[in-house]
Parts: C-alpha cells; structure tokens; sequence
C-alpha cells in the first residue's frame, strides 16, 4: 500500500474532491483542449493574459484524480506567474515525471505543491494523466486550434 | 490436460497456464481478469508454436519437400478443427485472416465494395466493438452506403422491435456481435439472423467474446459470416478465422492480392485460386494457425459446455459480492450474460482504480473498451471492466473486491 499513497496523497485527493479554479470563466483571452484518447479523459484550460502575466486560469475536467488533482494545483501554480515562469515550471515538472530529470531536493522546493504529484514517475502508464493539463495550458498559450491529445 | 469426464478442477486447469504462477510488484498474486482484451495461454498452445518452429516448420501450400508438407498439413488439421469447432460445413470456408477486425475489414470491402450502392443499408447496434463499426464506416463512405444503429435498453440488451423496425429493402447487411466486449450482454442471434434473412439482408456476427465463453454452430445459426480471434480463445494473437458461407466467398472479389492466392498470373490479367486460398494472400501465420488449432482442442478438452457453466456461476458470484459495495454502478445487466462485470465506483475515476487494483495484483480493464457509442449511451467516460476465463476462481473475485475496498479507504467517504 505504501507505494499506491505515494501516487494518492492526501493533497492530490482533496484537489481531485475540490478542485481549485474549476468551471469555465465568463471571458477569456486564450483556450486550448486536451484529450488522452487511451482513457478519454478531457480538459479544458481558459488563461487570461496581461502585460506577460497569467492574470487568470481556470480549467474544466473529465477524468482521473490525477489529472484533475494536477490540473487543479498547476492553476494554483501559475496564477500571477509571467509566461516566461509558468512554461519553465512545467518544462521541470514535465522532465521530472518523465525522468528526464532526476528530483533533488531543490527542485521538489521549486516545485511547491506539484511535488505531490512526482510519484506518478513510479507509475509509467499514468504520467500522461499528470502532463496533459500542462500541455493543454502550453497550447492554449501558442494559441493552437488543435486539440492537444497523448497519443 | 483436463478431460471432460469429472468435476471441474480448476486447480488443474491453472496449472496448464505457466503465467498464472507469475508474482506481480514484488509479492501479490496475478488475479488475471482481463481476459476480454486477451486471454493467457495454456501449455498445449505454447508448445505447438514450438513444436512447429522445432520440427515441423516451412513455407506452406509450395514446396514439394518433407517439411513444407508437414507444415501444410499442420495447417490444414487446424483449419479442420476450426471448421469442427464452428459447426461450418466445408472446410473451404475457414478462412485464416488476423484477427476479428481482418475479417470483418476483408467482408466489408470485398464483399460490401461490390454489393452496397448509394442508399443501401447496414445495421449495426450500438453495442458494437470500433472493429465492427469503423469498417462499415469506411465502406459506406465510399460507396455512399448509409448506416444504421439498433439501440439497447438500459439493461444492455438490444430493444429487438426497434432493431426490426431498422429493417427495410434497402437492408444489405447486418452486423452485430454475439456477445458485447463492455458489457457482457449476450445477443440473441439466431433471432436477428431469422429476421435478417427475411428482409434479404445478408448477416455478420462477431463472435470475438462469444467463441471463449458457449458453443457455436454457424449452420444453425444460419450465419452467413462469422469472425473471432484467437488470441481470446487461449491461441495466440495475430491469428483469426472468417468464416463465409461457400457461395458467399465464391462471389466474393479478392481482398488482398499477392501469393497463394493466384491460379495463373500474366500482365494481361489474373485468375484466383480456389477458396479458402483466394483470401489468403500472402504467407499466414503458419504456426499461430497451428496454435490456434491446439487452444482449440485444448477448450474443447475440456468442453464448452463445462466452460460455461463454470463461468456462469463465478459471473453469478462475481455479480452479487460487487453489488455489496457501496457506490457501485453495475453497467450491463441483462439477462442474458457471458461472464464480463463492468461498473464504476462513485466519484473514483476507472483509471484510479485500475491502477490501484493493478498494485494489488488484480489485472482488469480500465477504459472504454473499444466501445465508446456504450459508454456514451450509458453517459459515462470510462468503465472497470472485469472480464473471467476459464482459469479464473472464486478467490480471484474475491481478491477484486477486496482491492475495490481499498480503492474506496485510498479515496475516502
């Protein structure tokens, strides 16, 4: 059991129960879609951006608790953050789960709240539950009409 | 090698299929419940591919030499037991494709290319695996052939009057499984088959869940085509058998063109071989056919009809320890059931679950099956599937809910 409460921590079940920055905003300036074929799972990120800064973030899921849990804490994350900040926090979010990157005690500091998400590394077939929301938010930022998708 | 006289021992049947012994995360049982996405394989359908490999291996149906004509008749034996285990008339009409999804792409473009024309009909039910719908999508874009869908109710079972009510004169083909994948619901055939023929459409029935679980007889069933796959019947993957009705094939252009396939070849033209070789282009999966031959003997060994009942009393057992769980939701629920269990637990998404099960050893699908019309229809994104063979126990189902109590302490109230 010990190794499935790495996965389900307290922190990312109670972001799954009560996600954070959920529904969809009256307004917003960019929004992008995302979809995980395999498990249907589906998100939906809308940012507002001002002079470079995430002014506002909300999301929309159907899905797992980890991809709820994690989108949830990435709204969290990179509200009030400059672009140039957010997309740096989910390039090493993104390198650390896909063990591109080894986690140091740092980065888990750098990391904040997400670091409750690192044990989806132990979880090869979940990890795409974990970054789909952040590639959705990257799309939404590039302004791509194309749905994001896993596969 | 179990016989049919006896009690059924499921201890000895599990000691046929090495990996039932196989440890999972360190220490946990495998509980193999996934069985209707593929099934394990025995001892007897492991050692025919070695056998062949071993001793009796060479290109088929060309040599003249000693090996080629131990594999060909290898071959043939299969194909013979094959036709046994259908109840087909001639061996001419098993053809050995891939799998379901070959079969029911070389019907759809063979026979559908040159038999649908702008306005025709094909009748599909919603239960349908993707492999019986997108062929017919395909087919039906070029031809300008239109579809149409039979509805089930919320049970799972297919509403037949509105299913006959979809029947006309443009009805060319009806294709529906024998068994739904997703849900278990066993579809009475024979009737739709009946009524097929009485409007002039032609039929075919994916048997991918039906051919593990009862015993089929294509000729009294009257089906006109029949398709399942191996690697669900205990043989292994990449092998599967079409079965047509002969004149049926006959009339059939070819599907694939290549070797073996041919009478004579010159650049002004061609002529086919005779069947079953005319849709077997190319060098098949000598030994998954031969495989698929000993997984054959190897079910019927035991016999179907035991199979059934000792499935159908794990999917009754099954059945009655999950619905002690709170905030389940059993999703198929007919009458009429192969030994599939798919559900979701309140609030806690399939893939959570499935992940936590997988942890304790316990082997089920996650997801939407290949099915996602049933999945829609049920307004739901993904299902737990738990699907049993004829290795699987009381234990076993034991083990699932257990796991599902645990899922349910991880998630909390």
């Amino acid at each position: 059991m010990m190794d499935l409460r790495e996965l389900y921590q307290d922190v990312i079940i109670d972001h799954n129960k009560n996600p954070r920055n959920f529904g969809r905003p009256e307004t917003c300036d960019h929004e992008a879609k995302g979809n995980n074929p395999l498990c249907g799972d589906k998100v939906t990120v809308y940012l507002t951006v001002a002079n470079g800064v995430i002014e506002k973030v909300q999301f929309e899921a159907r899905g797992c608790a980890i991809s709820v849990a994690s989108a949830s804490m990435m709204t969290e994350l990179v509200k009030g953050k400059p672009l140039a900040e957010a997309r740096a926090i989910f390039e090493e979010f993104r390198d650390v789960v896909t063990r591109k990157k080894d986690v140091a005690p740092d980065d888990l500091e750098r990391l904040d709240k997400l670091a409750a998400l690192t044990g989806v590394r132990e979880f090869p077939m979940r990890v795409k539950c974990a970054t789909l929301p952040w590639h959705t938010m990257s799309a939404a930022l590039d302004e791509s009409e194309d749905e994001v998708t896993t596969e | 090698m179990n016989t049919t006289n006896g009690a059924y021992d499921v201890e000895r049947i599990r000691a046929d299929f090495p990996i039932l012994a196989s440890k999972v995360y360190d220490d946990h049982k495998l509980v193999y419940l996934d069985n209707g996405a593929s099934a394990q394989k025995p001892k007897a359908v492991i050692d025919s591919i070695r056998h062949t490999y071993e001793a009796e291996y060479a290109n088929v149906h060309r040599g003249v030499h000693f090996m080629s004509q131990k594999a060909t008749e290898a071959m043939e034996g299969a194909r013979e037991k094959t036709r046994d285990f259908l109840g087909a008339a001639e061996e001419r009409e098993i053809i050995f494709v891939r799998g379901a999804t070959e079969g029911i792409n070389l019907v759809a473009t063979s026979w559908g290319g040159a038999k649908l024309g702008p306005g025709d009909e094909i009748v599909l039910t919603v239960m349908e695996h993707h492999s019986n719908i997108v062929p017919w999508q395909l087919i039906a874009e070029r031809t300008g052939a239109v579809i149409k869908v039979a509805p089930i109710d919320d049970a799972g079972e297919l509403i037949m009057d509105e299913f006959e009510k979809l029947l006309g004169p443009r009805t060319k083909m009806v294709a529906v499984t024998h068994v739904s994948n997703a849900l278990g619901t066993v579809v009475d055939v024979a009737t739709i088959i009946r009524m097929a023929h009485d409007h002039g459409a032609m039929t075919l029935i994916d048997g991918c869940q039906a051919v593990p679980h009862m015993a089929v007889d294509v000729q009294a069933l009257d089906a006109d085509f029949y398709v399942f796959s191996g690697h669900k019947l205990y043989g292994p993957s990449g092998i599967g058998v079409l079965y047509g009705k002969a004149d049926l094939l006959n009339a059939m252009p070819p599907y694939q063109g290549g070797g073996e396939m041919i009478n004579t070849v010159s650049f002004e033209g061609s002529t086919w071989a005779e069947l079953p070789f005319k849709f077997e282009a190319g060098t098949p999966h000598i030994a998954g056919a031969i495989a698929l031959g000993a997984a054959i003997d190897y079910v019927t060994g035991i016999g179907v009809e035991r199979i059934a009942s000792h499935e159908s009393e794990l999917l009754d057992y099954a059945t009655r320890r999950l619905r002690e769980i709170n905030s389940i939701r059993l999703i198929g629920t007919a009458r009429d059931k192969a030994a599939i269990v798919s559900f979701e637990l309140d609030g806690i998404h399939p893939h959570d679950v499935g992940t936590i099960l997988d942890r304790e050893g316990v082997a089920v699908r996650t997801g939407h099956h290949c099915a996602q019309p049933v999945m829609d229809r049920f307004d739901v994104a993904a299902t737990v599937r738990a699907s049993f063979g004829l290795y699987n126990t009381r234990d076993e189902v034991d083990a699932l809910v257990a796991s599902l109590r645990h899922v349910q302490e991880i998630f909390g109230p």
